[in-house]
């Protein structure tokens, strides 16, 4: 997956887990905990729907990578890189 | 071979359904074991002479409206992914504290309870935000702020004694295990959920939120055993390895969540009886149920919710001699919702609850059993009626249940409603694998078992 569509991906994780939240106007390099009413839970559910979806494995002490659009997309890229949207 | 579940549930109250759909979602194998028949536990429903009857619900606190990001109720939505519409939640009408000579109302606007406070303690009105204020900062989950006197901390706010007990009434007759005392962190948990979100019902009551529950937990794969109670949690090494349920079958799961209550727990872990009997609650009820053949708005009954109490000073104890205390109860009328489209109860319905003591109801021999629940029944309404119109000449059907009846069906010692005085915030037991969620874990009410389950599911199920 390249990391436009890894960009679509958590979008749509994201309309999943808060559907009342307006995603259209996501600022990708600021965190989302200060766009959206996320909380720890909320994270949570990020990871773990990405591994409902596609296997992907993320350990508890690298959830902190995910604080961001950018922060997320870069730290996906390889661990999703040979995963097929 | 025995049965094998990623984790075995214990109890199919809204706590045990929660943390069930939470694991299915993920993919776990999930079983919930239920003792009794149906599920629900303290907040079940049944049918009883053609009428349909919720066990307990009074309200759901912790509303908010639709569109809201913030607070439990959102978030317990957001988690099991419902739709804000799916518990059609109808907000109050308007409630009340009634003591001697002073009433606050109050309702889903804190501007009202404020304005109320300003009309009867014009002096307190300062204080009164200052408490708001300490209650939002409150987020400290960690048990020993948790555990503060509340008494001495609105003691430190107020110089009004009759306000403090005021405040008290209301929250901790909707969640306060502690007898006399509340704790801190409680007290915040039910002011926000009560006086800051407010008060709602579904129209068709509490199996309307069960039904969704129990339809999503089973879409997703989840097993449901009703009529199954665990004998026993099977431990090896420090950790629990399956369950021995009462009719002698196994089933073998890596991990236990349990919403059997603390103390029920410990017995199933093999702790005898004299060691972990004294941790159980002792806050017990009964409640009258009356049908009327009108609305209780003709009666001039048009509150949600009066809480009551016959004297300056809130007592919050089971009574020592007699089979409960009348000096102070609650009148729930779930008629006086604002629902939809106008849509009504065909018809009308008051309830009463009063504090009791479990080991008096307990004691008495079939007889004397159905005696003493005519006479508390006309006692109980007799008390009420100091506070709301009579309604007794237009009752076409009455029900009630006492703390035997709780203790029968949800198998809590003591009947206790709200659980042990001491929360278990973390969950944890002394097994690494066994942990427990819904009332003694900290949450109170539908929205917090249902919260309880899936933080606790969340923690040390899914992580």
């Amino acid at each position: 997956m390249a990391p436009e569509e890894i960009r679509e991906v958590i979008i749509e994780i994201l309309g999943d887990i808060a559907p009342d939240e307006d995603l259209g106007t996501l600022d990708d390099a600021i965190a989302f905990r200060e766009q959206l009413e996320l909380d720890s839970m909320d994270f949570l559910d990020i990871v773990m729907e990405l591994r409902k979806r596609y296997r992907v494995q993320i350990p508890e002490d690298e959830y902190v990578q995910l604080a961001s659009m950018n922060s997320t997309v870069s730290y996906l890229t390889p661990k999703m890189a040979t995963i097929a949207k | 071979m025995a049965e094998a579940y990623d984790t075995l549930i214990i109890g199919a109250g809204m706590s045990g359904l929660a943390a069930g759909i939470r694991l299915a979602y993920y993919d776990q194998s999930v079983a919930i074991v239920e003792k009794h028949k149906t599920i629900g536990g303290l907040n079940s429903f049944y049918r009883a002479g053609g009428r349909d009857y919720d066990v307990g619900l009074h309200a759901v606190t912790n509303f908010t409206p639709k569109g809201a990001k913030k607070g439990p109720l959102s978030r317990l939505l957001r988690q099991l992914r419902f739709q804000w519409e799916d518990f059609a939640l109808a907000q109050q009408q308007q409630s009340r504290i009634a003591f001697p000579g002073v009433h606050l109302a109050f309702s889903n606007d804190i501007r009202l309870l404020e304005s109320e406070i300003a009309r009867c303690f014009p002096h307190q009105i300062d204080a009164f935000s200052n408490l708001r204020s300490q209650v939002l900062d409150y987020d400290d989950l960690d048990q020993a702020s948790f555990e503060i006197s509340t008494r001495k901390v609105l003691g430190q706010i107020f110089s009004e004694p009759m306000l403090i007990e005021m405040l008290l009434c209301p929250l901790m007759w909707y969640g306060n295990a502690r007898v006399h005392d509340m704790d801190w962190g409680q007290f915040c948990i039910m002011f926000r959920s009560i006086f800051l979100e407010g008060f709602a019902r579904p129209l068709r009551g509490v199996r309307l939120i069960l039904k969704h529950l129990v339809k999503k937990f089973r879409s997703l794969g989840g097993q449901l055993l009703l009529r199954h109670g665990v004998e026993k949690i099977v431990s090896e090494n420090g950790r629990a390895v399956g369950v021995i349920l009462e009719d002698g079958r196994e089933i073998q799961a890596k991990r236990i969540l349990s919403s059997a209550g603390w103390v029920e727990t410990q017995r199933m872990l093999g702790n005898q009886d004299e060691v972990v009997g004294d941790e159980a609650g002792q806050l017990t009820f009964i409640e009258t149920i009356t049908t009327l053949n009108c609305q209780p708005s003709q009666l001039g009954l048009n509150d949600t919710i009066v809480f009551y109490n016959d004297s300056d000073r809130f007592h919050w104890q089971p009574p020592q001699h007699e089979l409960c205390d009348l000096r102070t109860g609650v009148v729930c009328s779930p008629n006086n919702y604002l629902y939809d489209d106008a849509q009504q109860l065909p018809e009308g319905v008051v309830r009463i609850t009063s504090i009791a003591n479990f080991e008096k109801w307990n004691g008495l021999n079939e007889a004397d059993y159905r005696r003493e629940k005519l006479l508390w029944y006309d006692r109980s309404s007799d008390s009420a009626v100091r506070f709301v119109p009579e309604f007794r000449h237009h009752a076409i059907d009455t029900d009630m249940f006492t703390p035997k009846t709780i203790k029968r069906f949800t198998w809590h010692d003591n009947g206790a409603v709200y659980g042990a005085p001491q929360k278990r915030l973390d969950g944890r037991t002394q097994l690494e694998n066994v942990f427990v969620c819904g009332t003694d874990q900290g949450f109170v009410g539908i929205v917090g078992a249902i919260i309880s389950g899936i933080s606790i599911a969340n923690q040390y199920c899914l992580k």
